[in-house]
Parts: structure tokens; sequence; C-alpha cells
């Protein structure tokens, strides 16, 4: 396999973890919306399911995203793909 | 004049400009004090700020191609996230959303998951990618991937058809604030709000509008967080309103019970006597109030279309590198984040200052004719705004009884909540650069693919660089008086096309783009059934519901992106199987694009 395509492959995989962990803040807690509603986990003292919409969820995309690059950023390290800072 | 040391100097610019901005409220405030009437301190805010961004839009010109399609590409990662939250949030982020929460709950809070989780795509599918390719705009990256002529040209289609439907309700936005700050007739203030856009993006292009982006959003998010953060402490209920309002989300929970919420009902004879547009609290504050699937739906087409909105995708252009376009998502989400999770928060005390009877300014409860008497009800009760009539007749004021206009959450909470008048101009001013923002951006965003793919790639590609420029701006004017005029028919109010413009995106580009980048084997013909099928079978849907029909798996005029983007799948994928693969050099392009390092596959100058 070349590196160009091992890179790819590597790139994939972060993506297939990123979107996962995006599927499951953005759509698979809110299937729950009740139960979270009536769970006794109360971040700050609110109802889950408000906290996660007004923040919770919001705030974890921020933190991803970031992560994401981070990852991808080593990835592009690792293969020798990073541009030079003065392109 | 101001490049390459402007841009070193940015944090020291933009620093002294905060640091002015504030002296200037601090001002106004005094000024107030000294008798300066509510209308002169709301005159001064807005003709303020915006002359300071035509100022930046002035000394922004230029005369090069990629200075005024892509700002040089030297835009830095912060201040690109800067530019990019105020180009995203724009007139309903700041004006409408609050009151969207206050009056929907956790219903519509689905718009604020939506609004963000779409940048995890934004950063993970396409951003950095498209920066790689080196385009100027979204469809000349579709008719380079894909090529031909048609393939651009159904890219304009729907970039221009999503855009321009957003577009309106950005210019509504701005004629609203500025009739309501410097008291003239909506039908002339639209006009006026175009002008202040135009100043803003005429002479310099991408250059200029991200320029006076980065000074919009300083000045919106200080309207914004200013009042949530010092209502909450007037009212004691929190130093830091975000993480400690659970006693009072609690509280209006009790209030609503109380009241009779949900209990007592209002006759459709007492309804037919509010005033259209204005509405009362008929739903629970903080309950889970909606079916899974409602709420999953909606989200879903606001991520999907935050993915395939030009305007957007463009400003990761700008960034100096591929690995700047993707920390420049997060940094943009960052910003937005800043807005969005201080919304709820907004209307939560907004709807606590009105029906609380233990706080001073609760109005649930007293008489109806001491609630006339007040003041800032005699002046938005005028503004068509608020409204309140004794349906039971027992002369004291019921929760069903109030009721009020959603941009009334965001522009009256601070008289509400008995903050000078000074904090009310400067939230003028704040929704005036949100909407400003993003009406800059979308105008630019029609304007270049009109001018860049449809003027210069396909009608005339020996154009010369000055006559380029000139008809971008030629065309910047008309797309900006074509959006007023519609702007001032009022059509659709400003929350409901923001939303449809969503749809339209996710309809048509949603994954022509995507597979663009993922999919090698997807081809031009694919890619052209994608759009066009995508968007026609989303307006069809929209229109069918629109007059009636019944729709299917619980999809609204609100959600139809779903359809759209699901036809525009599908369609992709059959066609571009049954019809031939991409030659060996559109594949090797996607291998090139996939690798941040190397030269753009467009050139620095096309």
């Amino acid at each position: 396999m070349s590196k160009q395509q091992q890179h790819w492959e590597k790139t994939r995989n972060l993506l297939f973890i990123t979107l996962a962990i995006w599927f499951v803040f953005s759509i698979g807690i809110f299937f729950f919306g009740a139960e979270m509603e009536a769970s006794s986990i109360r971040p700050f003292g609110y109802p889950l399911s408000y906290y996660m919409t007004c923040q919770g969820s919001l705030g974890i995309f921020v933190i991803l995203i970031f992560w994401f690059a981070g990852r991808q950023e080593k990835i592009d390290e690792e293969f020798g793909f990073t541009e030079r800072e003065d392109d | 004049m101001i490049k390459g040391k402007f841009i070193d100097n940015l944090p020291k610019v933009y620093g002294i400009y905060t640091g002015g901005f504030l002296v200037f409220i601090i001002l106004m405030a005094i000024a107030e004090q000294a008798g300066m009437t509510a209308k002169m301190i709301g005159i001064f805010f807005v003709s303020f700020t915006v002359a300071i961004y035509a100022i930046i839009g002035y000394l922004s010109r230029t005369i090069q191609v990629d200075a005024y399609y892509v700002a040089g590409r030297q835009v830095p990662t912060v201040f690109n996230g800067m530019a990019t939250a105020a180009d995203w949030m724009s007139g309903a982020s700041f004006v409408a959303m609050a009151g969207g929460i206050y009056f929907k709950g956790y219903g519509y809070m689905a718009l604020l998951v939506g609004w963000t989780g779409g940048y995890v795509l934004v950063a993970s599918l396409l951003a950095p990618y498209l920066r790689k390719f080196g385009c100027y705009t979204v469809p000349d990256f579709i008719g380079t991937r894909y090529g031909g002529n048609v393939a651009r040209l159904s890219a304009v289609l729907v970039l221009t058809v999503a855009s321009f439907t957003y577009v309106t309700a950005q210019i509504n936005a701005t004629g609203t604030i500025a009739s309501v700050a410097l008291d003239i007739p909506f039908g002339i203030a639209v006009y006026v709000g175009l002008a202040s856009i135009l100043l803003c993006s005429m002479l310099g292009g991408m250059r200029a509008v991200t320029w006076t982006q980065v000074a919009q959003y300083i000045v919106l998010i200080i309207a914004y967080l200013l009042p949530v953060f010092w209502i909450s402490n007037k009212m004691g209920a929190g130093v830091f309103p975000h993480l400690m309002l659970a006693d009072e989300v609690a509280r209006i929970a009790e209030l609503e019970s109380q009241f009779g919420l949900g209990t007592v009902k209002n006759s459709a004879a007492d309804l037919a006597t509010v005033p259209k547009g204005l509405a009362g609290i008929t739903k629970a504050h903080s309950e889970v109030n909606t079916t899974p699937w409602k709420f999953i739906s909606l989200a879903v087409c606001m991520m999907a279309g935050t993915a395939s909105l030009p305007h957007v995708m463009m400003r990761y252009f700008t960034t100096p590198s591929v690995k700047a376009a993707r920390r420049s998502v997060g940094w943009s989400l960052f910003f937005i984040f800043l807005l969005y999770c201080s919304a709820p928060m907004l209307a939560t005390l907004s709807k606590l200052s009105l029906m609380d009877p233990t706080l001073p300014t609760g109005i649930i409860g007293k008489s109806i004719a001491e609630v006339q008497a007040i003041d800032w009800y005699q002046n938005w009760n005028q503004a068509n705004l608020m409204f309140i009539s004794d349906f039971n007749g027992n002369g004291t004021l019921e929760l069903n009884e109030f009721f009020m206009g959603g941009k009334a959450v965001v522009l009256a909470t601070p008289e509400i909540a008995g903050l000078p008048y000074v904090i009310s101009g400067l939230v003028a001013a704040g929704g005036m650069a949100a909407a400003m923002s993003t009406a800059d951006g979308l105008v630019l965003a029609i304007a270049n693919a009109l001018s860049h793919d449809l003027y210069y790639k396909i009608i005339d590609p020996k154009a010369e660089t000055a006559k380029r420029l000139i008809v971008a701006r030629v065309l910047l004017v008309i797309i900006g008086f074509a959006g007023a005029t519609i702007a001032a028919l009022e059509i659709q109010g400003i929350l409901g096309s923001v939303i449809w413009a969503f749809d339209f995106a996710m309809s048509g580009l949603f994954f022509p783009l995507v597979l663009g980048v993922w999919w090698k084997r997807a081809n031009a013909q694919g890619a052209v059934a994608g759009m066009l099928l995508g968007l026609a079978s989303g307006t069809a849907y929209l229109v069918w519901v629109r007059t009636g029909g019944a729709g299917f798996w619980g999809i609204t005029q609100l959600t139809f992106g779903i359809v759209g983007s699901l036809v525009s799948l599908v369609s992709m994928i059959v066609v571009s199987l049954i019809t031939k693969a991409p030659d060996s050099a559109t594949q090797k392009m996607v291998d090139e694009v996939r690798v941040p390092s190397g030269k753009t596959v467009l050139g620095k100058q096309h």
C-alpha cells in the first residue's frame, strides 16, 4: 500500500470515530429526551435533557472539533504531509 | 496600505477597537444620565457602529482578484473564527432565537444543537479539502471536480436559491432594527440597511467583509452577553448565569403550574383579538415537549444545511493553510457557542422577570390597569410587540392573557428588567451587526458565484481582471437591491426563511459536495442529477405541504431538506454508477485534494 493510501485510510478511520461521537451527541441522545429529563444526573442542577440542548452537546462539539484537528495534524505529520508554514 | 503589517498587528488593532467601543458605551451611559433621550441613544449606537464598519470596508478596498474573492488567503485562524461566527449568526440567531426558546422550549432547542453540530461535519468532511482545492467559490469546486459547465451552473443555481432565501430574511432584519432605532418607516429602513451592507462589501469584496465581520462579531457578542450577565446579577440569580440558573429554571416550572399553564386555554374568539405575530406562553420552559423524531429531524436538517451553505464554506477558503482551515472551524464554533449557550439563559431570565410575582419586574398577577400604566409596556405595545387583554374579566393579568412578539425577548428584556436604556441601544447595535454581517456574506457569496462561475468561467473566460471585478461589484449591487425589494414585501418571517434556506442548501449541495471529496467514483452526470433532482424534489415537497398536502414521515415545511437530500443521494449514486467513471485526471485531482501538503489544485490566480 502506498504512503498516500495509508494516510487516507487513517484519515478515514479518524472521520468515522469523529462522526460516531458527533452522532451520539447530536442525534443519539435525543432519542431519549424523556429518559434524560427523568434522570437523576443533573449537571449544575439542570435537568439533563435541558442541559444537553443548551450547553452539553454544544460544548462537546467544540472540544470534538479541536480534538479532531489535533489528531488529523498528527496523521499528516506521520506521513510527512504537513504543509510548510509559509505556504 | 494596510497589507502585511496590518495582518501582524491584528490583535492590537482589534484590541484598540474593542476598548474604543467600550469607552463609547460608557460615554453613552453618561450621556443618558445627563438627560439624553432614549431615541437619540438608539440613533447614536446604530449610526456610530455602522459608520465604523463602512470605514473598515473602505480601508480594505482592493483591485486584486485573490484579495477580492478570498481575502488574499491570509486570514489568521482565530480571526477567521470570529468572522465566521459573525457571518453565521444572523438576525435570526441574535434577535429571534432567544424568543423561540422562550415560547417553544425544548422542541425549539433542536436548532441550537443543529446549528452547532453542523460544524463537526464542516470540519471533518469538507472545509480542509475545499481549502486544499484552492477554489474561489463553492461552484468553483463543483465545476472543477466534476468538470463541465452544466455541473457548475447547477451549483450556481442551488447556491443562489438557498442564499437568496436567506438574504431577504437578513435584509428584513436590518430593516426592522433600523426602523425601530432610527425611527423611520420599514419600507425606507430596508434600503438604509442595504446601503450599509453594500458599503462594507463593495470596494473590498471578501477582504473588506472579513475585517468588518470581525468588528461586527465584537459588537454583537458584547451586546448579547452584557445584558445576560447584568440581569442575572441584578436579579441575584447568579454571578455566572450559565452555570447557576438551575433554581430559576425550576422556579419557572413551579410558576407555570401555579398559573395554570396548559390547563387554562384561550378561546378562538379571544385569540382572534390578539395582534398578528404575537404569542402567549403555551409550552413548558424546560420540559421535554416534543417527540424524538421531530427534534432529531429538525436538528439533522440544520446540521446538513450548515455544511452546505456557501457563505460559511467560503470563509474557510481565506485561511493561509489547510491546517488553519481545520482549526479555524473549531474557533468559529467556539465563538458561536458563546452566544448560543447564552440564549436559553436570556430566555430564562426574561421569562422569570415577567412571571415571578415576588420580583419587582413581575407583571403576571398584577392588575391589568397597573400593567397598562408601565412605560415599557406602552412602548412595546405601540411597536406592536406586546399585548395584554383581560379575557376572563377579573381585572388581573393572567399568564394566558399576556402576549409578546418573538423579537421582544431580546430587544425588550433589558428594559423590562430595569436596565438603563443604554443597554437597549447596545442591543439594537448588536442586532444590526448580526444581520449585516450575515447579509454581507450572503450577498457576496451570490455575487461571487455569478461573477466568477457564470460570467468569467462560462460567458467570458478572457475577461481582464479589472473587468471581472467591475462585473462582480455591479452584480453585488443588483443582488442587494433585489433582496431588499423582496424583503420589503415581508412574505415570510425571519426565522422561517432562514430554516428554508438551510433545507434548500441541504437538498441540492450536501451530497454533491461531500461525495466530491469522499467518493472518487462520483462523476459529473451523477452530481448534476443529485443537485437538480434534490433541489426540485425538496422544493416540490415544500410547495405540496404549504398548499395543504399531508406530507409523510412527519416531515414538515421546516424539514423538507430530508426529502430533497435523500433524493439527491440516491439519484447521484445511481446516475454515477450507470455512467462512465471519471477520467484518471479527475481521480488524481481527488487524490491530491486528500493530501494537505503541496500546491492547491487550482492556481493562486485563476
